[in-house]
């Protein structure tokens, strides 16, 4: 099976609750990094050195062995001027581009409406988790939600196998179109069918789906596999959208941190290799980023909320290594004790937009960016 | 009428003045009389609670002060809409939530977002004027627009903006320079000092009249000069034409009947025009009080003709269902849940996505939205052992329901006296058909086909109004 000609997809993973840059690609040789950070760092030994310089916290194994084989891009200092600190604010800011005011447009859902505006295909987006991030919300836009890929479906409530096939047939006829029906009826007749379609068209997935990938039993990773499958059976969705959290590490860093990269660096290593498995990694990159980092000094069991951050693009089509300057952690370089972001998240957009999706980035991430070359 | 219409009646003014009614609250009420049951809702007896604050304080202490955790937050709102015995109060807390729409997304101290809840609770339904005060001294709210960036040296117009333009009068009735001038009257209108942050908790806000940061020059507003201060303002707005039509159309569009989404006021007519000057003539009789206005209101012929011509919103669905079949009675355990399930239809309660509030009627559905809303209702009604469920299940036992047409017909008017339309409810009968009669020699499979036909009304295009 050769997928080279297909339509390029993107996998969003956020990391929910402002990942520890610090402790994430770690500045090994720094003293710095062992003077702010009496309590909350990992060991030098432990540290999975990639240079001289940096090296990642110790449960990113899977992440170290993609980046080894040149498919993993780090881009460093990311964020955007004067951060709230606020994770939800800050997280508005990433979903809608707009850091002066509150927007109602997710920058993602905004990507669907370019990619299908007559809205043909119900599935061109979706976010796997309950609910929509804000990213993904646009007016108009249909998105699904699919919190877990073998149980969606519409009255799932009704057990009884025949029983729900006659309500879904009934459903069916309810929502089908009248004539001389009002603007709102029929507004929700099809808003019914375009549910209720996207739901059986991806029911395939599950059954389509073989491999002999074995994910490991979080949830992150589980959301993953449902992409996968999703993705593997050409239902032509091309935003998958998903999230861990939460990395709010405030106390216990030391036990959560690792734990949490684990699930997250586990999770995208069996990602990648099912996607080889399948010859299907050339069409696919994955992007993670959080809303913030976090304070450079430690609080003596976690870390509070700080500005720059890290992002991460995976996938065959991405030029590995590391891009962008890592922020001093020097005191005078700091701002209010964190690390001072140098890189504009909307230019890593621009790049995901322009360079991967080939489309015009200006209307989707509000403005003119800079960007990085590191897609193919 | 028929006993039934009345019944049909005061099952509309529960859902539109609260979140709904049992079938036993019903029959107490219309008993009680229509009129006397609307002044019970606008002014409810003292000894009445505003919900089972006690039992939530003693199992989830945490959902009084949520700080940092806006999901707690959510959750104790949503109980206090479906446990309170004032819900009216708690109506026209959404009401307003809704028209002073802030968010704890910029806010992240949700201790503040119920505060200012709890204001809309003490004064929604009292004089406007006060209200407007109120509310521009709400310390969430002077964050949320940024009035404690507003000085005396540097005017930050976006309180002074959106006071005109979302909380009064609309666009296009005023001017930038009055803009201008009704953000210089707020200078000095701030919160004391906010502390930095700390992992858990947060600290509380007061506001703050800081007379130093005050601009205390002239000024020109809509026609009126003088040393104009803030309340100022607030008296000059209240008395324009243009504010006691928007705040009519606001309250006609959430308690009676969908209007087209805001921004499009200035543009689109009203419904029904005749039906808002009368609202707006009997607002600006009385002093610019909202009582009265609702008082006409739910009294109106229109009102009580505005059936099913409403959208339910996403809270109204999930309060509404849980009253229904009366489940988290107690706050038990899975109650943080609940705060939630409007989020997943696209409600965010305590988190509106802008000042602007929520895009209502149509814009509420979309094809995720609406299977979350059809499995909520469904996955509940299907459930015959919640105690509200048993409750209509016994009932519609003890009429004796046995055909397909009084099995869909009782299911429908057990959940609201839902008006189905000839063809789908014809459709609903046909697929009731199939399995013939109900067989009430086994009750528990004869319920469970009533749970199964109400599960399928849930699913109707009809059950997504209220």
């Amino acid at each position: 099976m050769t997928s080279t000609k297909k339509d390029p997809v993107i996998v969003v993973l956020q990391l929910t609750g402002g990942n520890d840059y610090f402790n994430t690609l770690i500045p090994y040789n720094d003293p710095l990094y062992y003077d702010n950070r009496p309590i909350v760092k990992y060991e030098r030994e432990d540290i999975i050195k990639i240079d001289d310089t940096y090296g990642l916290m110790p449960s990113m194994g899977g992440i170290k062995e993609l980046y080894d084989q040149g498919n993993v891009a780090i881009v460093n200092g990311v964020g955007y001027k004067d951060s709230p600190r606020s994770h939800f604010r800050s997280m508005d800011i990433w979903h809608t581009c707009e850091p002066d005011k509150v927007g109602t447009e997710g920058w993602a859902g905004r990507v669907a409406r370019e990619m299908d505006p007559s809205k043909e295909n119900v599935l061109t987006a979706i976010n796997f988790g309950h609910g929509l991030p804000r990213a993904l919300a646009v007016p108009g836009v249909p998105v699904a939600a699919i919190a877990d890929l073998s149980t969606y479906g519409l009255l799932t409530g009704i057990s009884d196998t025949s029983q729900r096939a006659k309500a879904l047939d009934l459903f069916s006829r309810m929502y089908s179109p009248t004539v001389g029906g009002s603007f709102v009826t029929d507004y929700l007749r099809s808003t019914g069918i375009d549910a209720m379609v996207g739901a059986d068209i991806v029911k395939v997935a599950p059954e389509l789906y073989s491999s002999n990938v074995e994910y490991p039993n979080s949830p992150i990773a589980m959301h993953l596999r449902d992409i996968a499958q999703v993705y593997f059976a050409d239902l032509g969705t091309r935003i998958f959208y998903t999230q861990h959290a939460s990395f709010d590490t405030h106390a216990g860093e030391m036990a959560g941190h690792p734990m949490l990269w684990k699930d997250v660096s586990d999770g995208i290593s069996a990602f990648f290799q099912d996607l080889k498995e399948h010859d299907a990694g050339d069409n696919v990159i994955m992007y993670l980023f959080s809303e913030f980092g976090r304070r450079v000094h430690d609080n003596g069991s976690g870390t509070d909320h700080g500005a720059a951050g890290a992002s991460f693009f995976i996938g065959n089509q991405v030029k590995g290594g590391l891009y962008g300057e890592y922020p001093s952690a020097k005191s005078e370089d700091l701002e209010q004790g964190d690390l001072v972001p140098n890189w504009d998240f909307r230019s890593d957009y621009t790049a995901i937009v322009e360079d991967w999706l080939g489309m015009d980035a200006s209307p989707i991430v509000n403005g003119k960016f800079e960007k990085m070359a590191i897609l193919k | 009428m028929s006993h039934k219409d009345d019944l049909a009646l005061m099952s509309h003014l529960m859902r539109r003045a609260g979140f709904g009614a049992s079938r036993d609250e019903l029959e107490q009420k219309v008993a009680q009389g229509y009129e006397a049951v609307v002044e019970e809702l606008l002014s409810p007896p003292e000894e009445l609670e505003s919900g089972k604050m006690a039992l939530m304080l003693r199992y989830h202490p945490s959902f009084l002060l949520p700080g940092g955790n806006p999901l707690s937050g959510q959750a104790n709102w949503m109980y206090q809409m479906i446990s309170t015995q004032k819900p009216l109060e708690e109506k026209i807390a959404l009401f307003w939530h809704q028209v002073f729409a802030t968010g704890n997304s910029k806010l992240d101290n949700c201790d503040q977002m119920l505060e200012q809840i709890k204001m809309f609770r003490q004064y929604g339904l009292g004089s406007y004027k006060e209200l407007l005060v109120q509310i521009s001294k709400n310390p969430a709210m002077i964050f949320w627009l940024d009035n404690n960036e507003n000085h005396r040296e540097a005017v930050n117009e976006n309180w002074g903006r959106e006071l005109l333009e979302l909380f009064s009068m609309g666009v296009s009735n005023y001017t930038e320079v009055d803009v201008r001038e009704a953000s210089r009257a707020f200078t000095g209108w701030t919160i004391r000092a906010k502390l930095p942050r700390q992992p858990y908790g947060r600290y509380p806000w007061h506001f703050e009249y800081r007379e130093e940061d005050h601009d205390d020059g002239d000024k020109t507003f809509l026609g009126e000069s003088g040393n104009l201060n803030g309340e100022d303002i607030i008296d000059i707005v209240v008395q324009q034409p243009a504010t006691a039509r928007f705040i009519c159309r606001h309250l006609y569009n959430f308690f009676v009947a969908d209007e087209p989404q805001v921004p499009s006021w200035t543009i689109e007519p009203a419904r029904d025009e005749e039906a808002l000057d009368a609202m707006i003539a009997t607002f600006e009789e009385n002093n610019y009080e909202i009582k009265p206005v609702l008082r006409m209101m739910f009294n109106s012929e229109f009102f009580k003709n505005a059936r099913f011509s409403k959208i339910k919103s996403p809270a109204e669905v999930v309060a509404g269902t849980l009253k229904m079949v009366e489940e988290f009675q107690f706050p038990e355990p899975g109650i943080l849940q609940i705060g939630k399930e409007p989020s997943y239809m696209g409600q965010a309660i305590l988190d509106p996505p802008s000042v602007e509030g929520w895009h209502t009627g149509t814009e509420w559905i979309n094809s995720g939205s609406l299977l979350a809303r059809v499995n909520f209702v469904a996955d509940r009604v299907a459930n015959t052992e919640l105690p509200g469920m048993r409750k209509i299940l016994d009932l519609i036992q003890a009429e004796g329901v046995k055909t397909p047409e009084q099995m869909v017909d009782a299911a429908a008017e057990h959940m609201g006296f839902v008006e189905l339309n000839q063809e789908t409810r014809q459709q609903l009968v046909d697929n009731a058909k199939s399995d013939g009669d109900l067989d009430w020699s086994n009750e528990a499979a004869a319920k469970q086909r009533l749970g199964e036909i109400m599960a399928l009304i849930g699913a109707t295009t009809e059950y997504q109004f209220g």
